[in-house]
C-alpha cells in the first residue's frame, strides 16, 4: 500500500500586487508556498513556530508569521513579500520603501536573514500610523519588539525605525 | 581626488540585495532539489540494535534511505578530529551516521531522501530504531565523577588534560600574603544563527564533478573534507558558502555529518539533493559551547597585587570532540587578560558528556577566562576592601611594557606575546563613560526608589587573527572593473565592503569598480577560515598585500606607456598619472588591456593589445620573463603570531527587591581593535556582541535534563535577548595599532560579547551584596540566593551597612 497524505489544492493569491496561483499540498506552509513553489526566497524560516518572526509577510496589509499559516488559508487573499516593498517609479527603476532605506543608512543589518522580517514588520506598522506625528519610543520599541535578530544587538534596527518614520514625515510634510 | 576609503563608514555593498529579498541562502538555492531528512537519536545514550525501514518504504514520493551500513570507504570511519593536539589522548569523533551507539540526543541514526522535505520527515517518522538504553553523563559536574561513562573505554571520561604554567605556583602561593580559593560555574548557551546550517549538493555525471553549496565558515576546509571522504580528487569538488545567514562560531565544524552526506546521496541518485536543519535539529544536533567548573586559588599582597595564579577548570566537551581542545586553550591562555601575573598554573580537563558537542561560540573559552580572571579580581577587592577599579588598576601590564610575553602558547601553537595596547588608557576611559567614581548617588537614588543598584566592570585581551595565512586575490579586468576574492567566508560581518574599502584605499580605485567574493573555492581556493575575529586582520591584509601587488604593476605598464618614472606617477579614482601632469595619464582599465598581450581581437579595448597595435622591443618577448599576463595579483598574509585586541565593558544594573528582576540600565563598552577599516561596522559587531554576552549571563542557558534531554530547544524556551533585553550601549573608541601587520590592524568580531557574564555577575553581586558564583542568573535563582541562609555575603555589602561581613 503507497502511503500518502497529500491532498492538492489550487491556491490563487495576489503576491506583491500579481496575480498568481499554485496547486499545493493541502498541507504547505505559506512560508514553503511562497519561497518554494513561488520562488520568493526573500521571505526567510529561522524557528518554524512563530517566534523569530523572519517569515513575516503581510496578508491583506496585516503583519503574519508565514510559517504558523497555511498557503490553503490564504486563497484569495492579497499577500506582500520583502520583495514587494519597493515599488517601481514611472521609468521602470526601483524605488526603495523608506524602511529599506533607513536599514541600509542606519546598518541595521548584518547577516540580513531576520530582515525580510523586520522590513514587512516595520513597513506595515510605519504605514498605519499617522506618519505627520514624531515617532515615540515605545512605538519604535512597539515596533521591533516581536522579531528576532541575532547579529545587530537591536541599537540599528531602532535607530532605522526612527530614520524611516522622520524619512515619512518629511515625505508627508 | 584620491578615493581614501579605509577608515570610514561606508554604507553596506551587500545591503542592497539583503534588504530586497534578493539574497541567496542556502535554501534558496536548489529549487528542483531531492530533500533530505534525518532520523536522530531520541535518547542521550544508548546502543543501536535494530533500525527497521519497512514502514517507510510505501510513502509515495521516496527515493533512498541510508544507514550506516550504507556507508562505505572513509565515510564509514569516523568523522575527523579536526584539531590534533598532543594533550588530547583520549579524542572521540562519531560517525556520519551512528554506527551501532549513539551519544547524545540528536545524533543523526539514518538519512532518508525524498521528493521535498514533508515526504522526507514523512518517511524518517515511519523508521522504527530499536535502542538499548544506556546511562547517560549529563554536566561537567557528573563527568568528573564518573560513575557513568560516554565512551566505554574512556572510564574517567576525560579526553583531555591541558596544562599550561609559567612558574612554580604551590611555594609562590604558600608566601603570599593572601591567598583566596573559590569554585564557580559557567553554563551552556550557543551561537544560535538565525539561519541554521545546510547543504546542497550537485554531482555532473558528464564531466564528473561536484559542486557543493554549504552554510559553512571554512568552504575550503569542508571541499577538502568532501574531497578525502568521498575519495574524490580535490579538482572535481567545488564549494561556495554562499550568503550565511549568521555563524558564531558553530559554522566553523565541519564536515557535518550532514555536509558528506548529501553529498553522497547526489552523487549516487544522479539528482540534486538538499538538507536544509530546522531549528529542533540545531539546538540538538549542532554544537553548543561555555559550561565550565572552575576553581580558582589565588595569592595577592596588601594592596592587590597578584603574586600567583592556579586554575583548574573542568569544561564539559560534549559526546565527541571534533574541534581539539581549542575552547580550553583559549580559556587557559586568555584567561590572563591585561594583568601582570607573576606565577600562573592552569588545568583544563576536558570532559565527555551525552549532551551536544561543545565547539567556539563568539568568544570560544575567553568569556569562561574573562569570568575566572575579573571575579577573582572582585574577590581580591572585597577581601581587601579596595575599590574593583584600583585593583584591576595596580595589575594592570603598563604600555611600557609591550611586547608582552606571558609565557604561555596560544591556540595557533605560537607564544601569547601581547604586541600593543594601552589597558590603564583603557581602564581611566571606562570610568569615565560609565560615571564609576559617582556610583554611590546614583546608588541612593536608586534606594530612594525601591530599588537595588550595583556597577560591575569586566577586562579582556583578546587573541585575534591567528594564522596560519589568508591569501587575496585582485584582478584589474579591461572594463575597469576590479575583482577581489579572498577564501574566507562571510555570516554577516560586511567583508564585501570593508575589504572592497581596503582595494579601494590602497588601488586608488572607485568603490563602485570592485566586486568582492568570499568563501568561493572556484575562486579562490586556499584558505583557513572564519573564526577568532581573524577575518580583517588576515584576509583584509592580504587583499592589501595583493591590492599593492597589482598597483605596482600597473605603475610599470603605465610608466613605459607614459615615458614616466614608477616613482612619479600616481593612481587616483581609476586613473594612472604624472603626478602634477595634468594629461598625462592612462585609465587603469587601458592598462588592464595592455598588461594582456593578444594575439586575438574580441572587442574594441582588446584592439589595444593586439600583436600588430602594440609598439614593442624586438629584443624582448611580449610578455617579460618573471612576469605574467593580466593586471592581477595573487598575496598571502601569514603572521608570526595574533595580534592582541583589547576593551572594558562595566554595567549598571538595577534590581527590584520584590520581583528579583534584573535591569540592565547602563551598559559602556571601551573598545580598541587597533585601525578601523569601517567603524560603522566594529560598532555593530561591538553592540551584536553585547546583545550576546547579555543574554548569556541573564537569560539563555541550555536546559538538559538529567537523561540528556534538552528541555528547551525551541525559540520558545531558549530565551534569546529581544530589542526589549539588550540595554542601550554606550561605546568609546581607542586605537592601538598592531605592529605585526601592514594595516595596523586588530580583530573585532568576538570582543563584544567576551566580558558580559562577568561584568554583570559584578554589578549583580555589587547590588544585592550576596556572591554570585554561578551564570547565567535569572530572577529566581536570584531570589533563591536572596533567600538561602547559606548564600556568601560580601564584604562590602557588610561595610556599606555597617554590618560585620
Amino acid at each position: 500500500m503507497t502511503v500518502s497524505v497529500d491532498t492538492e489544492r489550487t491556491v490563487r493569491l495576489t503576491v506583491n500586487g500579481v496575480p498568481r496561483e499554485a496547486t499545493v499540498p493541502a498541507r504547505r506552509l505559506l512560508s514553503d508556498a511562497l519561497r518554494h513553489d513561488l520562488g520568493l526566497t526573500g521571505t526567510h524560516v529561522g524557528c518554524e513556530h512563530g517566534v523569530c518572526g523572519a517569515c513575516t509577510v503581510l496578508v491583506d496589509g496585516e503583519p503574519v508569521r508565514s510559517c504558523l499559516v497555511l498557503a490553503v488559508q490564504v486563497d484569495g487573499a492579497s499577500v506582500t513579500t520583502v520583495e514587494g516593498l519597493a515599488r517601481e517609479d514611472h521609468q521602470g527603476g526601483q524605488v526603495l520603501h523608506p524602511v529599506q532605506e533607513a536599514f541600509r543608512e542606519c546598518h541595521a543589518l548584518q547577516c540580513g536573514f531576520c530582515t525580510p522580517g523586520f522590513l514587512v514588520t516595520i513597513a506595515a506598522g510605519l504605514e498605519a500610523r499617522d506618519a505627520a506625528e514624531e515617532i515615540t519610543e515605545a512605538e519604535v520599541d512597539d515596533l521591533v519588539g516581536g522579531n528576532l535578530c541575532r547579529c545587530t544587538g537591536y541599537a540599528n534596527i531602532k535607530k532605522a525605525v526612527r530614520h524611516a518614520a522622520a524619512t515619512m514625515r518629511d515625505g508627508a510634510a | 581626488m584620491t578615493t581614501k576609503l579605509f577608515g570610514e563608514p561606508v554604507r553596506r555593498r551587500e545591503d542592497a540585495r539583503l534588504i530586497t529579498g534578493r539574497g541567496r541562502y542556502l535554501d534558496d538555492i536548489g529549487a528542483g532539489a531531492l530533500a533530505a531528512a534525518f532520523v536522530r537519536s531520541p535518547h542521550a545514550h544508548a546502543r543501536i540494535v535494530d533500525v527497521d525501514v519497512d514502514a517507510a518504504l510505501d510513502v509515495e514520493g521516496l527515493v533512498a534511505i541510508y544507514t550506516y551500513e550504507d556507508l562505505t570507504g572513509p565515510l564509514a570511519e569516523p568523522l575527523p578530529v579536526l584539531i590534533p593536539h598532543p594533550q588530547l589522548t583520549a579524542p572521540r569523533t562519531g560517525y556520519p551516521l551512528a554506527n551501532g551507539e549513539v551519544n547524545h540526543v540528536g545524533e543523526p541514526v539514518v538519512m532518508v531522501v525524498a521528493t521535498d522535505r514533508y515526504v522526507a520527515e514523512d518517511a524518517a517518522e515511519r523508521i522504527a530504531v530499536t535502542y538499548e538504553e544506556l546511562p547517560a553523563v549529563v554536566g561537567v559536574d557528573a563527568a568528573r565523577e564518573a560513575r557513568a561513562c560516554v565512551h566505554e573505554e574512556i572510564p574517567d571520561n576525560v579526553a583531555a588534560r591541558h596544562h599550561q604554567e609559567t612558574g612554580d605556583v604551590e611555594p609562590a602561593l604558600a608566601v603570599s600574603p593572601h591567598t583566596l580559593s573559590f569554585t564557580q560555574y559557567v553554563e551552556r548557551s550557543a551561537g544560535m544563527p538565525l539561519e541554521g546550517k545546510g547543504v546542497h549538493a550537485r554531482w555532473d555525471a558528464d564531466d564528473r564533478s561536484l559542486r557543493v553549496h554549504t552554510s559553512t565558515q571554512a568552504s575550503t576546509s569542508v571541499r577538502a573534507a568532501i574531497a578525502a571522504k568521498l575519495q574524490l580528487s580535490l579538482d572535481q569538488v567545488e564549494v561556495v558558502a554562499p550568503d550565511v545567514g549568521g555563524g558564531f562560531g558553530v559554522k566553523i565544524v565541519h564536515p557535518w555529518p550532514e555536509e558528506l552526506l548529501v553529498p553522497m546521496a547526489a552523487i549516487a541518485l544522479g539528482r540534486e539533493v538538499k538538507w536544509t536543519e530546522d531549528r529542533r535539529e540545531h539546538f540538538i544536533s549542532s554544537a553548543h559551547e561555555r559550561q565550565q567548573r572552575q576553581e580558582v586559588s589565588v595569592g595577592f599582597d596588601d594592596d592587590g597585587r597578584i603574586t600567583a595564579l592556579d586554575v583548574h577548570v573542568w569544561h564539559d566537551h560534549g559526546a565527541y570532540t571534533p574541534y581539539g581542545i581549542i575552547v580550553p586553550i583559549i580559556t587557559a591562555t586568555q584567561l590572563v587578560g591585561p594583568y601582570v601575573i607573576p606565577v600562573y598554573r592552569v588545568v583544563v580537563e576536558s570532559v565527555y558528556t551525552n549532551t551536544v558537542i561543545v565547539t567556539p561560540y563568539r568568544g570560544a573559552g575567553r568569556p569562561q577566562g574573562c569570568f575566572a580572571m575579573e571575579r577573582t579580581m572582585d574577590r581580591i577587592a572585597d577581601a581587601l576592601g579596595l575599590d574593583r577599579a584600583v585593583v584591576r588598576e595596580r595589575n594592570l601590564i603598563q604600555p611600557s611594557q609591550f611586547p608582552y610575553d606571558h609565557h604561555l602558547t596560544f591556540q595557533d601553537g605560537r607564544p601569547v606575546v601581547y604586541d600593543s595596547g594601552d589597558y590603564p588608557a583603557l581602564l581611566e576611559k571606562l570610568k569615565a563613560l560609565v560615571g564609576w567614581d559617582g556610583i554611590d548617588a546614583l546608588r541612593d537614588d536608586a534606594e530612594a526608589r525601591g530599588k537595588l543598584l550595583g556597577v560591575g566592570m569586566a577586562l579582556y585581551v583578546e587573541g585575534t587573527g591567528p594564522g596560519p595565512y589568508e591569501g587575496g586575490h585582485v584582478q584589474v579586468l579591461g572594463s575597469g572593473k576590479v575583482l577581489v576574492s579572498t577564501g574566507l567566508t562571510t555570516q554577516g560581518q560586511g567583508h564585501e565592503t570593508s575589504f572592497a574599502q581596503i582595494v579601494s584605499s590602497e588601488l586608488g580605485v572607485p568603490i563602485a569598480d570592485v566586486e568582492v567574493t568570499t568563501g568561493d573555492t572556484r575562486r579562490f581556493p586556499y584558505a583557513v577560515g572564519t573564526f577568532a575575529s581573524r577575518a580583517a586582520v588576515m584576509s583584509g591584509n592580504a587583499i592589501a598585500l595583493a591590492a599593492r601587488g597589482v598597483r605596482d604593476k600597473a605603475l610599470r605598464i603605465a610608466a613605459d606607456v607614459l615615458e614616466a618614472d614608477p616613482g612619479d606617477l600616481e593612481i587616483a579614482d581609476g586613473v594612472v598619472q604624472v603626478k602634477g601632469t595634468p594629461g598625462a595619464s592612462i585609465p587603469l582599465r587601458t592598462v588592464a588591456v595592455l598588461s594582456n598581450p593578444l594575439r586575438y581581437a574580441f572587442d574594441e579595448a582588446a584592439k589595444q593589445a593586439t600583436q600588430f597595435a602594440v609598439q614593442a622591443s624586438n629584443d624582448q618577448p611580449p610578455v617579460t620573463p618573471g612576469d605574467a599576463p593580466g593586471l592581477e595579483h595573487r598575496d598571502y598574509y601569514s603572521p608570526i603570531r595574533s595580534t592582541f585586541a583589547s576593551g572594558a565593558h562595566a554595567a549598571i544594573v538595577e534590581i527590584d527587591p520584590q520581583t528579583w528582576e534584573i535591569d540592565v540600565v547602563n551598559y559602556a563598552v571601551v573598545h580598541d581593535c587597533g585601525n578601523v577599516v569601517n567603524p560603522m561596522i566594529v560598532e555593530g559587531q561591538v553592540h551584536g556582541g553585547v546583545a550576546q554576552g547579555v543574554g548569556g549571563a541573564l537569560y539563555e542557558r541550555m536546559a538538559y535534563d538529567a537523561d540528556g534531554q534538552l528541555q528547551n530547544a525551541s525559540f520558545m524556551d531558549f530565551l534569546m535577548p529581544y530589542a526589549s533585553e539588550v540595554p542601550d550601549i554606550v561605546i568609546d573608541h581607542q586605537q592601538t595599532p598592531s605592529p605585526l601587520n601592514p594595516l595596523g590592524i586588530k580583530g573585532a568580531g568576538e570582543a563584544g560579547v567576551i566580558p558580559g557574564s562577568a561584568a554583570l555577575a559584578s554589578a549583580i553581586e555589587d547590588a544585592v551584596g550576596r556572591r554570585i558564583t554561578s551564570m547565567p542568573i535569572s530572577p529566581t535563582e536570584l531570589y533563591d540566593l536572596m533567600r538561602s541562609e547559606t548564600a556568601e555575603r560580601t564584604a562590602a555589602s557588610g561595610r556599606r551597612t555597617g554590618v560585620g561581613a
